[in-house]
Parts: C-alpha cells; structure tokens; sequence
C-alpha cells in the first residue's frame, strides 16, 4: 500500500517537473518576446537587451529554469505583467474564492449524485431510474456557457430575482453565488449521477448480492451491508477526478458572471499575455489536476481491499 | 468505362446495404432514434444552409429585433430574431451549424487518428511503448481541458487548424487509453495467439484482429467525443478564442449579446439551445450505442 | 411416523419457468415434477441450456427480472413457495434453504471479511448475539474441514483459495441447519483434487447434518458419486428419474443413455469403448418439436408414437425408475452395436519433437518505475522448470495437470507465442526454442499448428469463417489465387465436416462445437506435423465433445499429423493418448505410455489425480486418496520434491531438501519421486472393474 502510494507519488512529481519544463520552454525559450511582453510593444530593442542582462536573461536555458523552479517552490512566480503586483498576492485570494465556489457545488453535486444514482441504480428500469437517465443525458449536454445563459435569461431578465454578474464588488453576497453554483451543479451531477447507478446496477446483479439475499436478509441489510460499499468504490474516483472537469468549468462560469476567481485570472492572463501570471496558474491547474488523480488512486486502494493486501503481501 | 460502372455499382451495393442495415439497428432503441433525428436535423441544416432562404449571416440590417418581426420594409421576417448588430438570429444559427459539424467532424477525426494508433501500438506492443506512450497520455491528460485550450490558442492563435491541433492533444490521450484498455483485453484472446501462432506480423494483427473488435464502444465513444468537441468549440468561442469573426459561431453569439442581454434574451438563448440540441443529439445516440450493444 | 415426516421436503409439480426477453417468452423449464424426500441427496444432470439451474433459482424464487413461474408448484415442507410473500421468504431463504454457488470467489462479498458473512445468518434468522454468532461461525469453520478458523474468520476472500472459498459457502449455507441443500455445479470452477475434498464434504452433509440436498452438475460421475436418486434432464424436462445404483446400471431413456456413452471413462480407450456422440443439437425452447423433445436427434424415433406428448412412465421391473419415453419397453439396447469398429493403431514413427531440460520463467514487478530508481524489484516464477519430452510421427501425446501446472505455458512455448527462457526444442531438426514465431521459417510455423481452448475465442467476431480460413491457407502458401484458396478453403470444411455455406457465416452464427472444428481446420490447413491442443473440448458439452475429440483424432490418425493433447481431464487422456506425460508446479512428474502410467507404479500424484476422477460407471470402483493442503504459489514454490506439502507418501526430510530422481521402469515409464522404485511397484491399482459380488454403489451412511 505504502509502496504504490509513494508510487504514484513519484508518478505525480515526475509529471509536474515536465509539465513546468513544457511550460517554461514554450513561453521563456524566446528571450526577446518575453521582454517585448513585460516592457510593453514599442519599446526598443536595446532597451529589451538591457532589461534582459539586468534580469540574469542571458544566462543559460537549464540555469535560469533551475532558478525559475527554485522561486516557485518558495511561493514566488515573479511580477505579473498586467496588474503590476506579484503573482502570489493575486493568486491566492482568487484561489480562495474559486475554493469557496468549488466547495459548495461539491457540497450539493455529491450527496444529490449519489442519492439519485444509488436509488436509480438500485432498481434498474424503474421510473425513478429512467427519470434519471433522462435527466442527465440532458444537463450534461448543455455547456456551461449555455445554461448560464438560459438561467440569466430566466432569473435575472424575467423574473429579476437574482444579480446577473458576481464580481462581489460591493462586498460578500451570498446571492451572486447562486447561479454560478447552480451551471456547474447542473452539469456536473449528471455524470457523476449515472456513474453510480452504472455501478449500483452492476453491483445490484452479482453473485455476492445473491448469495445476500438468498442468505434471508433483509432488503435494508442487502443495500447498505452489502452493495453500497462496492457500488461506492467506482463513483468515488470519478467525484475526485470531478475536480479537473471543474476546473474547466470554473474557467467559463467565472468569467460569465464576472467572478473574481482563479479561472478568470488564468483567463486573463491568457489573453493578455501575461507570462508569469499565465505559468503560475497554469502550475497551480495542472497541481489539483493531478493531485487528484493521485488522491482518486490511493483511495480507490484503500477502498478496495482486495488490492489494498495483494500489493502487501506476494 | 462501362465495365468500369458496373463493376463500381456491384462493390458499392453491398456497401451501401451494410450501412442501410447498420442504421437500422438504431431502430431497436428509441433513445438512439431520437438522437439520430436531432442530428439528421442539423445536418440538413448544414449541408443546405446555401440553399435556404436566408439573408445573408453577417450583414448588418435592423438591430436587437425580437423572434417573429417583420423587417421595416415588410420584405422579411426575423423568425428568431436578431442580434444587437442587427444581424438574422436564424440565419447565423444555421451557419454556425454549417461551421461547428465542420471543424468539430475534423478536429475529432484527427484526434481519432492519433489516438488510435497511439492506443494500438501501446496495447499490443507493451513493454517500453507503453511506458512512453502512457507518459504522454498521462501528461496531457494532466492539463485541466479549458486550461489545455487556452493556453495552447493563446500561444498558437485561434486559426481553424490551430483549434483542429488543439482538440487532437486534449482527445488523443483520451481516445489513447480506451483503445489501449480494449487492446490489452483483446490481445489475449484466443484468435489473436492464433494469428501470431500463424505468423502474422504486428500491423496485421493491430488492424485486422484487434481494431474491428474495438468498434462497438469506440463508435458510443466517438459520439460522445463529437459532443464534446461540439462543447469544446462553443465554448473557445464564448471566450474569444474560438474560429475567427465574422463568421457566425454560437459561443461567440451568446457572449457578444451578454453584455446587452437584458435587450436581447433571444439572441442569447437560441445560441445556447442550438448547441445544447446537438450535443444532446450525440448523446442520445451514444447512450442508444450503447444499451444496443449490451443487448447482444 | 406421522405425516410430516412422509411428506417430501420439496415437491415440484408441473413447474413451469419461463424468461421473458425482447424476443418474447423463452421456456427454460417446462413440466418439471421432482419430489425429494428429507434427508435425501438428488441429481439433477444436464447439458448446458437443459434448465437446471432455472430449477434451483425457481426454489429459490429468485429468477432477476426476466424470469417467472408460470405453471405448476413448489411445495416445500408442505408450504407452497410460489404465492409465498417476500417477508415470509426471507424467513426461509437462508435457514431452512441454503444455496451453494458456481463461482465461490464471485459468492462472496469481496469488501467483508469471511466472518462478517457468516455471522450475519445467526445474527437475522436466529437472533444471536454478536459473542454466540461468532461461536458458531467459528463453529461451522471447523466443521467444513478449514483449518486455522480464526484466520479465516478474519479474512477477506480473496486471501483464500478456491476450495476454501468454496467450503466458506457451503459452512454459511449450513450455518442455520437447513432442511434442504441446492448445490448448483458446486466443484466446476475447481480442480480435480480440490474437487474430490468438496466432494467429500457434500457426501457426508447429509449424514452429519441431516439435510436434504438437490446436487446440480453436469457431471454424471458426480452424481454417481453423491447421491441417492437421479433425476436427468433435457430441454426442460426431466427425462429420466430413479434411484442412482438403478439408473446407472441400465439407463432407458435415449438422451440418458446417449449422454452415458459420450463420456470417456478412465479405464477404457478409443479401441475398446468408442466415444458416440448424440447427433444433432439442443432445441431453442422456442423451437421445441412437438411430441418428445428428444424426437429429432432420436435413433429410435417412430412417427405415431413419439409424436405425441410424452409423459414420466415407471419401469414395469422397477417401478421407483421411471423415463419419459413411450418406446422404453420396446427397444432392445444390449443389441445396440458398439459403434465402428476400431481401428488398430498403427506404430509410432520417427521422432517429429525432443523438448530438453526446457525451462519457462516469467518476470513480475518490472516496468519504467523499476528501471528509473534502479532497484532490480524483478521476481521470476518458473512456469516451467526441466521439461524432456518426446513426440514421434502419428502419435498423441497428452499433458495432463490441473490448472497452473504449467501446460498451457509449455504449449504457447512450443507453438512460438512465448520464447523459453532455457533449453532446447527441436522440431525437425531445426532448433526452435528461443525463436518466437515471428523469427520462425514460415515452414516451420506452417508446421507447428496449435488448436485453442475457448471457442467463443477461437474465432475472430469480426470477420467471416471462410475469410479467416483463406488467410491461413495463403499464410501458409498452401494456394495462390483466389479460386485456388477456396476450393482449398472447402476442402478444408469437408475435412471438419461442415457444409460448404459456412464460408460466408459469421463466428456468432456458430455453435461452440462448429467454432471448435473451424478452428481444427484452421491448424491442419498448413500439413502440419505437430498439432498442440490446448484443452479443445473443456468448455464444451460432453456429447459435442466427444464428436470433437473424434473428428480431430480421426484427422490426425489418417494424416499421420502429431497430437500434443492438454488436458485436466484423465479420463478423455486415457482414453485417446498414446502416451501422457503428468505436470504438477511446472515439472513432468510422471511419463510413459498410457497404459504404464494409469497402472501401478504412480507417482503419488498422479496416484491422488486418478483417483479424485469422478467415475459414472457403477462397474468400476476406485480407493479414495485425499490431498491435504492448497497448493503451493508458483511465486514461492517449495524446495525438494515440489509435490512434497501435499505427498500421502512422503518419505521425510528427504523429500523437503532435496529434489527428487528420476525413476525409470519398463517401456521407457519414468517417475519423478524419491520414493525406491520398488516401494513404488508396490502400488495397487487406483481404478478397477467392480468384481461381480461388490457392491456397486458406494456405501453412503
């Protein structure tokens, strides 16, 4: 167990070290767009090749990527570029915020998603079931972008009951959460929803269930001793793994209605151009992308007890 | 050339009978007949946007109309509406139809190709292709998909082909691991060892043995893809940085009207049911796939 | 005695169970009657598809979504089951009747410990405490032969083996003490010597337990073994019925009878005893003739009388046996003709292969993270470990072990898909052993053809029979153009006996027995020299295996082809191999001609291998050798003598430390053992003919 843990973990930093590699290559290989970016487009030349040996640019490639890792580790990505501050004072309360949001459609999507699925799963072919099938085949075919879009038209042009943008500028308003929450809920459970009635219906139809029920038990006994904890193994890896289907849609959603979060600053700095900003966020992604994954493997071996000794022992 | 005809009739018949009678297949699962119908829709409407009678999708004419008016000069109607440019709702809708199953068709098949092969080598190969192969997967499977996108399009710019590439690197590892999970379960059944045990060599048996015995859930798969890459495309668009203006696009179409969206609703909400419709279209298909090939 | 004592535990009257599908109602069992009396042990035989399962899951009422009871009852200890409320049956599922299961492993909940499982019977059916619950469970343990109960009290089960598993679900299904016992295929999924311990344990349950048990197998000799009465049964219905010692001894219904002559039995061969297969297949339920449902495939068919409903009829001699059958008085079955008559076989020829000191080793735990931190994590098993063999022209040559002996390794060695790890093959005079197939001369691949195990594998479901057949026809160079390669190509099918038309079917339109010899044509479609078959009638019903085992001994008999036959089964080795050569943990333990090693002097294994084969014919009687223990991980195999943890006759310390010689007897006959070679030709035969006086069924209580 210790073994594959560290395992994956070793997989986890291989990862990110040529993820940041990838990165550093593509946006600081070319010295002399990079400060073409910071020094802004009509400065000279020399000017670009001063402000490039004043920063240690003309260094080796290896040496300055060396350094550039060394900082990050610390909790310094540089200076951003547009909001002419350091990248980890922005980074952080907009991390916060996109925490806040994350949290409460995890606080809703998985106790509705697993209700849904287990009692669909549960009885496969009941109308509850076929309810649910048809439920989320059709949110989870509405994007983001699009729900938003009916639900402003809806909440915030018709019926006028709640604020259209939630850019919290006149301070925290629990309101302006509602419909951000609601998009990514909305496209998210369905997934999930049908992961664990996939799972629960499977569970529902093998021997070990029959050998339950024809041992006399009772029906209440043969769910929640015997299925669900099996039928639970599969959706909780996908709920982790949820969390880089999230980050995606926290991208769209954030900048729709003008959340100050973390996907719209990676937005921002993307289409503004700002390198360090764009390879901060980018790490930071591409971090809960995969420590979610590491996260999503370890529990599923921890869940799974035929795995968690057969890794021990042999 | 006469023989030739002839000879190119008798090929294609029982071709063309194959894919009749693969269609109606679909028949046994209504789920399957529903999304076939939405697609089929927007597909007419795409293959005949020229034909139709629409006015042009990018020229300027009467601003922020609402669904059902009648233009000044009493010549046309705005059956849906138009924009704040002033531009006919309807007709962009169709055009961006015309746009999305291009590049959205493209940019999955190019991505069905890489993933494909990438898939077959690493499950039937194993050993040190593996290894590599997965990596790669892994590592581009480790980006968020928005966060893939942007920063590949910021990077590269928003060029139809550019989007093609970036769709092919978040799908292929994707597309990479099913066939590769198909492949290492395939590869181990008895008439693949026979085909080695004959002495076929690895091309062969990747593309004859293994791969028309993945088709049943790489077909549910590429359904599913098409929506997401329908999604994917819609969405660059939403943020700027999908298929270049002024060609209509339905993402960009919701997020030009946002800011005037009180003025506007129909103009943002017909976008945004036009590309819930299709992506809805594929997945009905695909689920339909699917119970289908439980069945047998 | 009072009425309720008389009365049967379970009485099945004109059941009927039907599944109802898209395509529409499919009866799996029609008019089924059985009664069984308490304390007594039924058989229910069938082939694969005849209903019997539907049978035990219907007492049960358990049949998923699809399945219903249409007609008839099930009375259990008077109680009808059929309108009985789920409330009411869960008092009896599990406490008065207990199921046993196919795959123990499946059975069992993977995420709960073994006693978790066995506690929670007492706990709901007879309200005991959590201390008596665990007293009990621990109780049973024991009671079922396991070892060490609090170990496995505690474990999960995939910790335990599969005849623990196995017995873990027999001791949960008699922890409530129940009146009635269904065994559906209890001992399939296991090995033959595991087999024979389950086997023992189910014989004395009703003894010690007093419970009634309905057995359910396809195998005869099971149920010979095992039970009281027998009950057969075909297409839905059972056909023939009475007490085992009665119906084993002149079986009268003509599927009974039919099924009674496909299978091998362990002292007789192809010359003295020829396999006959039951022509024909099993009806679709929907497409059961009218009259009797054996009438199609029946050699004594009459129209007028066997057109018409049959019903059960007793035995004018005998009247507890009873068949379904109208012509059972009439015909005359001990003038029935014994089949062709055999061939003799011809000498062996020269030598085709010579396997020396072969050696096949897997590597574990390697892979990329192995290599980047540099420590050599690396474990080998030995799959196989000093194999010298060798196969003249024209003969068969069997294998025989259970399953992770190592046999299905030596094939794919042989055959190419694996390269040996040391050692050599040599094929016609070409050194073959670390050449995959990839390197070897296309002659030579041509030459070396292999027949596989599973025929919903054999073929590739995406493409057509004949397209598959013509790519090793041109493979193999065998013909050029395309008019060349079919005829090729339906000769081929002549040669397996199908219709030409077959060319354009698809491998889902077969049955498993027309994919088996499409597969057989695929093998000799190069003029092969050696043919490994690797267990090619295992998955298959016995009386479409004895028409394979025919036609492809029959192939290789006129063509002089090579047999290298794999198998578990000893009886169909006896019966078809020139010479067997026994596996246990990856090494030859004994070989020899046929005779020699189904005789005295045996390897102790081979000796506990013969006599775990369950035997269906009452004239042979066999003694009982059990093997304790599991068998040994090949990843931690034992030192010395590798038979040594298991050996009934292990000498000492001898056996542990050091391995074991060679022993050579008459006829090249050699016997890996420690034990003197005198000691060995001591032994008395496992399996013989019953003398005349014996009783013929073994005593049960």
């Amino acid at each position: 167990m210790l073994k594959l843990a560290l395992r994956r973990f070793g997989a986890m930093v291989l990862i990110m070290a040529v993820v940041s590699f990838l990165l550093f290559l593509i946006f600081e290989s070319d010295k002399l767009a990079v400060a073409g970016k910071v020094l802004g487009p009509y400065s000279s030349i020399e000017q670009r090749e001063l402000w490039l040996e004043k920063e240690g640019y003309n260094r080796p490639f290896l040496v300055r990527y060396g350094e550039w890792v060394a900082d990050a580790l610390r909790g310094d990505f540089g200076q951003s570029i547009r909001f002419k501050a350091p990248v980890s004072d922005l980074l952080w309360p907009r991390l916060a915020n996109t925490a806040i949001l994350a949290g409460l459609v995890f606080a809703l999507m998985i106790p509705l998603s697993l209700t849904l699925g287990v009692l669909a799963g549960m009885r496969e072919g009941s109308l509850l079931d076929r309810l649910l099938s048809f439920l989320s085949i059709g949110t989870t075919s509405i994007p983001e972008f699009a729900s938003a879009a009916f639900l402003v038209a809806l909440f915030v042009f018709e019926l006028r009951w709640l604020p259209g943008t939630s850019s919290m500028t006149g301070g925290f308003d629990w309101r302006q959460l509602v419909l951000p929450v609601a998009v990514l809920v909305l496209y998210d459970f369905g997934y999930v929803a049908r992961m664990t009635r996939a799972s629960m219906a499977e569970v529902m139809t093998s021997p070990y269930i029959r050998t339950a029920v024809l041992k006399g038990l009772p029906r209440h006994r043969v769910i929640l001793g015997h299925a669900l904890r099996n039928a639970l193994i599969a959706p909780f890896t996908v709920i982790v793994l949820q969390l880089n289907w999230l980050l995606s849609g926290v991208i769209v959603v954030e900048v729709f209605f003008a959340y100050k979060g973390f996907g719209a600053l990676l937005y921002e700095a993307a289409m503004f151009g700002d390198i360090y900003l764009i390879e901060a966020c980018t790490m930071v992604a591409v971090f809960v992308a995969v420590f979610s994954q590491f996260l999503s493997d370890v529990g599923y071996t921890l869940l799974n007890p035929r795995i968690r000794f057969a890794r021990e022992g042999g | 050339m006469a023989v030739r005809g002839r000879r190119d009739r008798s090929e294609a018949l029982p071709l063309l009978a194959a894919a009749l009678r693969s269609l109606g297949v679909l028949r046994e699962s209504p789920v399957a007949m529903a999304g076939a119908a939405i697609l089929l829709f927007w597909l007419a409407m795409a293959v005949l946007a020229p034909l139709l009678p629409l006015a042009d999708p990018n020229l300027p004419l009467e601003p922020l109309r609402p669904p059902l008016s009648v233009s000044a000069d009493g010549t046309a109607t705005f059956w849906l509406g138009t924009d704040i440019k002033g531009r006919d709702v309807l007709s962009r809708l169709i055009w961006g139809a015309r746009r999305v199953l291009v590049w959205a068709g493209l940019a999955t098949l190019a991505a069905y190709l890489v993933g494909i092969a990438m898939g077959l080598v690493a499950g039937y190969r194993g050993g040190w292709w593996d290894e590599i192969l997965s990596f790669v997967a892994n590592l581009l499977l480790s980006f968020p998909v928005m966060v893939l996108y942007i920063v590949v399009i910021t990077r590269i710019g928003a060029s139809p082909l550019n989007i093609v590439l970036a769709v092919t690197f978040a799908s292929a590892p994707a597309i990479m691991r099913i066939v590769r999970g198909l492949v290492l379960d395939l590869r181990t059944r008895d008439y693949v060892l026979a085909a080695r045990a004959r002495g076929e060599g690895a091309l062969w048996i990747m593309l004859v043995e293994l791969l028309p015995n993945a088709r049943g859930p790489l077909l549910v798969d590429a359904c599913l893809r098409m929506g997401y890459t329908t999604i994917a495309l819609a969405t660059l668009g939403f943020l700027g940085l999908g298929l270049p203006p002024p060609d209509p696009d339905w993402g960009a179409m919701i997020a030009e009207t946002q800011p005037m969206g009180a003025f506007a609703g129909h103009a943002m909400v017909f976008p945004a049911l036009a590309v819930s419709s299709l992506v809805l279209g594929f997945n009905l298909l695909a689920d339909g796939l699917r119970e289908i090939s439980l069945r047998d | 005695m009072g009425a309720s004592a008389k009365r049967p535990i379970l009485a099945c009257e004109g059941l009927g169970v039907s599944y109802f599908t898209r395509a529409g109602e499919v009866p799996a069992v029609v008019g089924f009657d059985l009664a069984i009396a308490r304390g007594e042990a039924v058989g229910l035989v069938g082939e694969s598809g005849c209903g019997k399962s539907t049978v035990a899951l219907a007492v049960m009422r358990y049949l998923g979504r699809a399945g219903r009871i249409v007609a008839g009852s099930i009375r259990f200890d008077g109680r009808e089951l059929t309108t009985m409320s789920e409330r009411e049956l869960r008092r009896i599922r599990g406490s008065r009747i207990s199921m046993v299961y196919q795959e123990p492993m499946a059975s069992l909940n993977p995420s709960m410990t073994v006693g978790r499982q066995l506690v929670e019977v007492p706990r709901y059916h007879a309200g005991a405490g959590r201390a008596e619950a665990r007293e009990r469970a621990l109780d049973i343990l024991a009671r079922v032969g396991l070892p060490d109960t609090r170990r496995i009290f505690s474990a999960y089960p995939h910790e335990l083996s599969g005849g623990q598993q196995q017995r873990v679900v027999i001791a949960m299904a008699l922890l409530a003490d129940p009146a009635l016992l269904l065994l559906d295929e209890p001992t399939t999924a296991l090995d033959v010597t595991v087999e024979a311990g389950i086997v023992d344990l189910i014989r004395g349950v009703a003894e010690r337990f007093g419970t009634a048990i309905l057995y359910i197998s396809h195998n005869l000799g099971l149920i010979r073994e095992t039970c009281d009465r027998v009950a057969v049964m075909y297409a839905g219905q059972v056909v023939e019925e009475g007490p085992v010692t009665n119906v084993f001894a002149g079986m009268r219904h003509p599927y009974a009878r039919g099924l009674f002559a496909a299978i091998p039995l362990p002292d007789s061969d192809r010359r003295a005893r020829p396999l006959r297969p039951i022509p024909g297949q099993l009806p679709l339920p929907h497409e059961r003739p009218g009259g009797c449902f054996f009438g199609p495939r029946c050699t004594h068919y009459r129209q007028g009388t066997c057109d018409r409903e049959q019903r059960m009829r007793p035995l004018d001699a005998d009247p507890g046996h009873r068949v379904r059958c109208a012509r059972q008085a009439e015909i005359a079955w001990e003038r029935e003709s014994r089949g062709p008559e055999p061939r003799t076989a011809e000498g062996p020829g020269p030598v085709v292969l010579e396997v020396h000191r072969l050696r096949k080793e897997y590597e574990l735990d390697g892979g990329l993270f192995a290599a980047l931190t540099g420590r050599d994590g690396t474990r080998r098993i030995a799959a196989n470990e000093g194999l010298d063999l060798v196969a003249r022209e024209g003969e068969t040559l069997a294998i025989v072990g259970e399953s992770g002996c190592g046999k299905s390794t030596f094939a794919k060695v042989l055959v190419g898909l694996e390269p040996a790890t040391a050692g050599r093959i040599t094929f016609e005079g070409r050194e073959i052993a670390g050449a995959p197939v990839e390197t070897r001369p296309p002659e030579i691949v041509a030459h070396l053809q292999m027949i596989f195990q599973n025929p919903s594998e054999t073929l590739n479901p995406s493409h057509a029979v004949g397209f598959q057949i013509a790519r090793v026809v041109r493979k193999f160079g065998a013909a050029r153009n395309r008019a060349q390669v079919r005829r090729r190509v339906y000769e081929l099918l002549d040669l397996v006996k199908l219709p030409r038309a077959f060319f354009r079917r698809r491998p889902r339109q077969l049955s498993g027995g027309q994919k088996q010899r499409i597969g057989i044509a695929r093998a000799f479609a190069g003029d092969p020299r050696l043919v490994v078959a690797d267990e090619p009638v295992s998955a298959l019903d016995v009386s479409v295996q004895a028409a394979i085992t025919g036609l492809l001994t029959d192939i290789q008999r006129r063509r002089r082809t090579t047999l290298l036959f794999i198998s578990h089964d000893l009886s169909l080795v006896h019966y078809l191999a020139d010479r067997v050569a026994v596996m246990y943990l990856g090494r030859i333990v004994e070989q020899g001609p046929t005779g020699a090693v189904f005789a005295p002097p045996y390897h102790p294994y081979t000796e506990a291998l013969l006599s775990a084969v369950p035997l269906a014919d009452p004239g042979l009687v066999k003694r009982r050798i059990l093997l304790e223990g599991e068998l040994p991980s090949a990843l931690d195999p034992p030192a010395g003598c590798p038979f040594h943890t298991r050996c009934p006759r292990r000498i000492g310390s001898v056996c542990e430390e050091r391995e074991p010689p060679l022993r050579r007897f008459d006829g090249d006959h050699r016997i890996l053992c420690h034990l003197p070679a005198e000691e060995l030709a001591r032994g008395r035969p496992v399996i013989r003919r019953r003398h005349p006086r014996e009783p013929s069924h073994i005593p049960l209580r």
